[in-house]
């Protein structure tokens, strides 16, 4: 391998070094006009009367929107209005929104803005959104429009309900001689994103609209406004620049709504709708919470016998993605343990807190910490060494997973290799606990975890080859430059695949949809599996090209030609041949004939197999691979007052294939930094009212310099035999057995099931105290 | 409301421009003078994305006014040519989405030029102002003490 596996250094470095990469809120033009979002200040509330009287008094206001039925929107199921009407169902919700010249127009308008509320009764969380005389967050759920796969249930809280039932439950209690059960719960809060969210709106004469927007999901743009609209799907073009972090939180549609509907309002003029950081914590979709019960019985040898679930996800108060994140919880319920005799329910619960939306690792991080803290209380109760229950217990080749897809050494990682890396690495034979002094322990805490994306069935993906006459390559694709470093490694497989300098390869960074083709979303860690392939595609479509127009010009059958270090030549006679830029464009002879034009290579992938699961059994197959994880954390504790440090933090994660050594690596270490700061100290606190009483970034605290652990990493490579190279997906691992790694290590130290995130020594101090 | 048109001292060129007396330096620079290098992420001090250069020091930009910028020399990101810190970043992978990382070059910058000889602890309490949701800060650690190890060879 020539350029797979190198560090290539990142095609857009130097453009974000110099801050000339730009962002959405980085275009402006002088006839934009801006958006201010008049939001709600309670959790639940009637709306009795909006006053708007004062505010279209402000100059240069031009729209408000309020009070209107817009046509109601949402992914799984149609529950949302984009603009509240009669009711509000959690804090920030937007109520108004006034556009105007100039943003402090906008603002000071909204504030003119007199919304009477009526206080109505809040859904604080999913465990009492699921008792049965809970005040109902939507009293018409069964009169929405929803997709086949949503299950909601009328005059309840509940968004939808997915089932897993494998096995023989009875069976499986009757072999296990110990058992645990435990309950574990942690509210919502943020993927807070360095880039705030922002969107514009345009509309021409002809019809066309015109979006740009921070969204990891443009294409879904284009789709859904169609859809709740009526717009032709064609008119609709989204442009994607730079986008400053997402992890999930940009994958649902939501401001790009508002700015359609406002420049609608104001005769099609662009208007530019921007978060503010505190409308960016509560009023955009949120990282998930959740509400779980775990038992799991083993037999004498320490074998898992049986396993029952329940999972209350806090969906907030819309079901949009959280829908799909119920489901992706369910399918791998278990963790990446082999278990024959499984019952999961996953409900996904309306609750009066900002609604849900995918955040790395896609229910993963959330439902590895419910299962790995039970594993340690298994171990405990097993008097077993916690990495050793999980490694007899690791998933393998011939296992099936909760949904009974039969795994194999390509649709499945190694686990046991990750383990054993683990143990060594993270030095786990040394021992869990050093005793420092009579202040100071430390604690090491180890978790697995796996994953697989459930996403469409028909999730698409495409690449476009261009050739500049210089024999170099234009490469385009639908992936979006969240930070992950994609579209680099997508040059890097191209560049292998025809054995060239990818120096010689260009790369459009941004995406519009109506030149590029569509890929599905950037979520999932699925842009270089499916991108990926859909480049390799296109590679053999531009290899073929560049031997049929050679073979022409050079008078060779096509069959004896190689493609490499941009020439097509002889194999047995290299010195025979033609540089890219004699056929990229095509061949001219001597005497001004040409044939041949400018090679366009195009390439395309459509994910296999997939299925919906069946609603009573959850039998189907939901993604298209499952990766694994061992993690170890290793924490300083302070026993006099509960306080502590991350000293080290471990993830060995089977990647399948290294594609860029340092991107996988800075993937890897900050998805851990991220999972540390969620397992460790970030929540939304809510009040009686459900007001979020944390939404800035000095009471909301992600991980800063200095406070991060020391991070090993390692990889195992099996590779998957139908992803480009092997590869993996990895930018979500690093996270997601962060939690149970710290819950584990911390309850050791602390001496007490530490069940509910965040860890923050108050948690710690309050489950010490409450037990003695 | 107050109108001033004033002259800003923008990366080693006079600029004139006419501000409102609330507009922060950050408003100014990316609203009117197009300097768009300067972000917003919060608009009140957390997370400093919108840091310059100060006379010689780091400063938020949306932590202080316009009209309080005149007779200071501003270096913002734009400013900044191939420094050592840059090509640090780059080498290094330092950035990922790259939405913190040209406030977090000027804050490097600045503590290089300040503090040459930057321990741990300095290097610490300099940059724990500035928050990068990508990285988990290893390598920015990394690219920071390259830049100043590399200073230190006499």
């Amino acid at each position: 391998m020539e350029v797979i596996g190198k560090s290539v250094i990142r095609k857009e470095a130097l453009e974000k070094v110099t801050g000339r990469a730009k962002y959405t809120n980085d275009y402006h033009s002088v006839s934009m006009l801006s958006g201010h979002k008049v939001i709600s200040p309670f959790g639940h509330a009637k709306i009795v009367d909006i006053d708007t009287e004062e505010a279209w008094k402000v100059p240069g206001v031009h729209a408000i929107l309020a009070g209107n039925h817009y046509p109601l929107t949402g992914e799984a199921i149609r529950d949302r209005p984009v603009i509240a009407v009669d009711k509000v169902r959690y804090h920030g919700e937007v109520v108004a929104l006034v556009v105007a010249d100039s943003p402090e127009q906008a603002k000071t308008a909204g504030d003119l803005i007199k919304v009477q509320y009526e206080l109505l009764p809040v859904v604080n969380s999913p465990t009492q959104a699921f008792q049965k005389d809970a005040p109902l967050v939507h009293e018409r759920l069964g009169e929405y429009k929803k997709e086949e796969d949503s299950h909601p249930v009328p005059d309840t809280n509940i968004a939808t309900h997915i089932k897993i039932r494998k096995g023989n439950m009875e069976k499986g209690w009757s072999e296990s001689d110990t058992v645990v059960e435990a309950t574990f719960s942690f509210a919502p809060s943020d993927h807070a994103a360095m880039e705030t969210r922002c969107a514009t709106a345009e509309i021409m004469p002809d019809g066309n609209i015109i979006i740009m927007t921070s969204s990891q999901a443009p294409f879904m743009v284009k789709r859904l406004i169609s859809d709740y609209f009526g717009e032709d799907l064609g008119k609709i073009i989204v442009h994607t620049p730079f986008v400053g972090g997402a992890y999930g939180g940009k994958a649902p549609v939501q401001l790009e709504i508002l700015a359609y509907l406002a420049s609608k309002e104001v005769g099609g003029k662009p208007v530019k709708i921007f978060n503010t950081r505190e409308e960016d914590i509560i009023t955009s979709p949120c990282h998930i919470g959740l509400d779980a019960t775990v038992k799991l019985g083993a037999d004498r040898n320490g074998k898992i016998r049986a396993a029952e679930i329940q999972h209350l996800w806090d969906g907030g108060a819309y079901s949009d993605k959280a829908i799909d994140v119920t489901r992706s919880g369910a399918v791998d319920c278990t963790g990446p343990y082999n278990i024959e005799n499984v019952w999961c329910d996953s409900y996904c619960m309306y609750t009066n807190h900002p609604y849900a939306s995918p955040f790395r690792g896609f229910s993963h991080s959330e439902l590895s910490f419910v299962i790995e803290r039970t594993m340690d209380l298994l171990a405990q109760k097993l008097n077993m060494d916690p990495l050793e229950l999980r490694y007899i217990n690791a998933i393998r080749p011939g296992n099936t997973t909760p949904t009974r897809v039969r795994l194999n050494k390509s649709n499945l990682g190694n686990l046991p290799k990750c383990i054993e890396k683990v143990r060594e690495i993270f030095n786990w034979d040394e021992g869990p606990v050093k005793e420092i002094n009579e202040r100071f322990i430390r604690v090491k805490g180890v978790s697995c975890s796996w994953k697989t994306s459930t996403i469409d069935t028909n999730a698409p993906s495409g690449a476009i080859i261009t050739f500049n006459k210089d024999g170099s390559l234009n490469l385009m694709t639908g992936v979006i430059e969240i930070g992950t470093g994609t579209k680099t490694v997508l040059a890097q497989i191209l560049a292998e695949r025809l054995k060239m300098d990818v120096d010689k390869i260009h790369v459009r960074m941004e995406v519009d949809t109506q030149t590029m083709p569509e890929h599905f979303k950037t979520v999932a860690s699925r842009g270089t599996f499916m991108a990926g392939r859909a480049v390799l595609n296109a590679a053999d479509d531009v290899i073929n090209q560049l031997k049929e127009v050679a073979a022409c010009a050079l008078r060779a059958p096509k069959e004896d030609l190689e493609v490499a270090d941009s020439r097509v030549f002889l194999r047995d006679d290299p010195a025979i041949g033609l540089h890219f830029k004699e056929v990229g464009y095509g061949y001219t002879y001597p005497n001004g004939n040409a044939i041949g034009g400018q090679i366009i290579g195009r390439g395309k992938y459509i994910l296999r197999h997939l299925t919906h699961l069946d609603p009573e059994t959850g039998a189907g197959k939901p993604g298209p691979e499952w990766s694994v994880a061992a993690y170890g954390v290793e924490v300083e504790f302070d026993r006099r007052d509960y306080t502590y440090r991350v000293v080290k933090a471990c993830t060995v994660v089977d990647i399948g294939k290294v594609l860029n050594e340092k991107a996988a690596l800075g993937q890897v270490m900050g998805a851990m930094s991220m999972g540390i700061a969620f397992a460790s100290r970030e929540t939304f606190y809510f009040d009686e009212l459900g007001r979020v009483l944390n939404p800035q970034l000095r009471t909301y605290r992600p991980l800063r310099y200095g406070e991060n652990p020391e991070y090993l990493v390692g990889f195992v490579e099996t590779p998957q035999l139908d992803s480009p190279y092997g590869a993996r997906g990895v930018g979500e691992f690093g996270l997601m057995g962060m939690p149970g790694a710290l819950g584990n290590a911390l309850s050791v130290a602390a001496g007490v099931s530490l069940n509910h995130l965040p860890l923050i020594p108050e948690l710690i101090w309050k489950a010490k105290e409450g037990e003695t | 409301m107050k109108f001033h048109t004033i002259t800003l001292n923008i990366n080693g060129n006079n600029r004139v421009v006419t501000v409102r007396s609330a507009d922060t330096l950050l408003y100014a620079l990316r609203g009117k003078l197009g300097l768009t290098g300067s972000k917003p992420g919060c608009l009140n001090g957390d997370c400093g994305a919108c840091t310059v250069n100060l006379d010689g020091w780091p400063m938020k930009s949306c932590l202080m006014l316009a009209v309080e910028a005149i007779g200071k020399k501003v270096t913002t990101i734009e400013g900044l040519q191939n420094a050592p810190i840059q090509q640090a970043f780059v080498e290094n992978f330092a950035f990922q989405c790259g939405y913190c990382t040209p406030g977090f070059i000027m804050n490097c910058h600045s503590l290089i030029e300040q503090h040459p000889d930057a321990d741990d602890e300095k290097i610490k309490e300099w940059l724990e102002s500035n928050i990068c949701r990508c990285t988990g800060y290893a390598e920015i650690e990394r690219a920071v003490k390259s830049v100043l190890k590399k200073n230190r060879v006499p």
